[in-house]
């Protein structure tokens, strides 16, 4: 589904990506993790064409995405939902959808999708959307990405900040995006977040993708967590 | 659309229509020149209020449309149906190249360069004097504002027409605003106002919508200010310096930003509290300066952007 070919990527001078290669089959969900700085954020960023790639491909179905505008690339059925969530505050929570659907010219049926897959947003459709609860404004995040009807939903530290109650929500609606069909890749600094939705763990490490593993070989395998993410899981 | 909102600016130009048989000639003069600079602040509103760009050179885009309706007239040869139609399409290509080139930069940068170009525009119509008459202004004579459209004659010498053309053009102006800013282009400017890049990532080409909002609105700027020399006979430097690109940003301010009756409301009040203060002290600027405070201070979103907050949620 989605192949990133050996990309690189810079910051000015400096180098961030650094021959990043990942494979991504439909259906997986695919867990970046790494520490700070690592690469992981660019990486998505790169996907989205938010980050020039000085050289490499980005295929999404036969489509190099490395040649389009950022702003075709969500077209091709990409949903991201950036680190801090990033909302229209002063919109409503409605208002916030509306402009996740018309991207794609798609109309109330996809609503309705989006609202069975975040019910909690529907008693609020009209609440302006910055005084939503940090879990509920992450939920809104994920819906209005989802309203673009994507096949592959690009996740930034969906749990950052966010209480256990709600951490296990959001997960809970990750294996629901699962359940839809949803591609995902999630990037995570908590390794227990990861762990009970990810199908595979790749490591990011200075830029480039160090090891991929199963979730089961991962749950194997606990120093690798050490290794490259610095802390016990 | 809903009926209450379009009940309301209906009601809003029918009483404008209606004041014209009670009010006196000074007041019929007053509203006219207001409803023409509403259309220039609602021009300005589409890019500040909604489009979130801050320019301050909008007097550029004016003072186009003035300068070419009124040396079109005087010099051209051009009637003033003709005159006002090219000052609009002039309107669009300079607004357009503009476009091309001020967007580029963002936040403070924007602001800067337009008011860096629009400086230079003033600074132009003042070198270029053989052609605009510098500081003196070029004088549109009633003999070429009296002439005959589609087999009528048009007199705009006559208050009461100009009152009733100025009223058409804003009935116009707000039923085009009300569309534009109900529409998909208008909720993705204010997508892009309150986060341009997360609109970008979710497949909007914000730079060709911040094009369309800065040409739309530079073209409404130029066709105010073509109706203006047109109307009130008269195209003079003041009118493309600073104070009027200063102009637009306080009257949309004071009426409430981002609300589709809170720029022609915003022009309304402050030029009546400048004629008012004006009649009983030679420093009305500072009570106009203090109200102005005040009403910072209890409608820090404008008149109608905090009775939208407070009471009206639906108002548009």
């Amino acid at each position: 589904m989605l192949d990133v070919q050996s990309i690189d990527c810079f910051y000015g001078a400096a180098q961030v990506l650094r021959s990043l290669s990942l494979r991504l089959e439909a259906g997986e969900i695919l867990c970046l993790l790494g520490r700070n700085g690592a690469g992981k954020t660019t990486a998505l960023k790169a996907i989205m064409g938010l980050v020039r790639v000085r050289s490499g491909h980005i295929v999404l179905d036969g489509v190099d995405l490395t040649k389009l505008a950022a702003h075709d690339v969500p077209r091709h059925g990409i949903g991201y939902v950036p680190q801090g969530r990033r909302l229209f505050s002063e919109l409503t929570v409605l208002e916030n959808l509306k402009i996740g659907l018309m991207t794609r010219n798609a109309g109330p049926e996809v609503l309705d999708h989006v609202l069975t897959v975040f019910p909690i947003l529907k008693d609020r459709l009209k609440q302006q959307s910055g005084t939503l609860s940090g879990g509920e404004q992450q939920m809104l995040a994920m819906a209005r990405a989802l309203c673009v009807n994507p096949k592959l939903l690009l996740l930034d530290e969906p749990t950052e900040g966010l209480s256990p109650a709600m951490i296990a929500r959001i997960r809970q609606s990750v294996l629901d995006l699962k359940d839809h069909g949803v591609t995902v890749i999630l990037v995570e600094q908590r390794v227990d977040a990861v762990l009970p939705v990810a199908t595979r763990v790749a490591f990011v490490e200075n830029g480039r993708v160090t090891a991929t593993m199963s979730v089961e070989e991962l749950g194997r395998n606990r120093h690798a967590i050490d290794k490259y993410v610095g802390i016990g899981g | 659309m809903t009926a209450r909102i379009v009940l309301l600016h209906l009601a809003v130009l029918l009483l404008l229509f209606a004041l014209q048989f009670i009010a006196s000639d000074y007041v019929i003069l007053t509203l006219t020149r207001i409803m023409v600079l509403a259309v220039y602040a609602s021009g300005y509103n589409l890019l500040f209020g909604y489009s979130g760009l801050l320019s301050l050179g909008h007097a550029m885009f004016f003072a186009t449309g003035l300068y070419a309706a009124a040396i079109g007239t005087t010099r051209a040869g051009l009637s003033v149906p003709e005159a006002f139609l090219a000052a609009t399409l002039i309107g669009v290509v300079v607004s357009s190249i503009m476009g091309v080139i001020v967007l580029r930069a963002r936040g403070v940068g924007f602001m800067i360069v337009t008011l860096m170009f629009s400086q230079a525009a003033f600074l132009t119509v003042l070198y270029f004097g053989d052609y605009t008459r510098g500081d003196e202004g070029i004088v549109i004579l009633d003999t070429i504002r009296i002439f005959s459209f589609l087999g009528r004659t048009i007199d705009l010498t006559d208050p009461l027409l100009r009152y009733n053309l100025a009223l058409a053009l804003l009935a116009i102006l707000v039923a085009l605003i009300l569309v534009l800013v109900r529409s998909r282009f208008g909720h993705v400017l204010v997508a892009i106002r309150e986060n341009e890049d997360r609109t970008a990532m979710l497949g909007y080409d914000v730079a060709r919508y911040k094009f369309i909002a800065f040409v739309i609105s530079g073209t409404l700027s130029a066709v105010s200010g073509a109706t203006y020399a047109l109307m009130f006979a008269y195209a003079g430097s003041t009118l493309a310096s600073i104070q009027y690109s200063i102009h637009p940003l306080l009257w949309t301010l004071l009426g409430g930003a981002s609300t589709t009756l809170g720029p022609m409301l915003g022009t309304g009040v402050m030029f009546l509290l400048v004629d008012f203060a004006s009649g009983f002290t030679n420093v009305s600027l500072l009570i106009t300066g203090a109200v102005l405070i005040a009403l910072v201070l209890f409608f820090p979103k404008g008149i109608l952007g905090s009775i939208r907050q407070r009471y009206l949620k639906w108002l548009p």
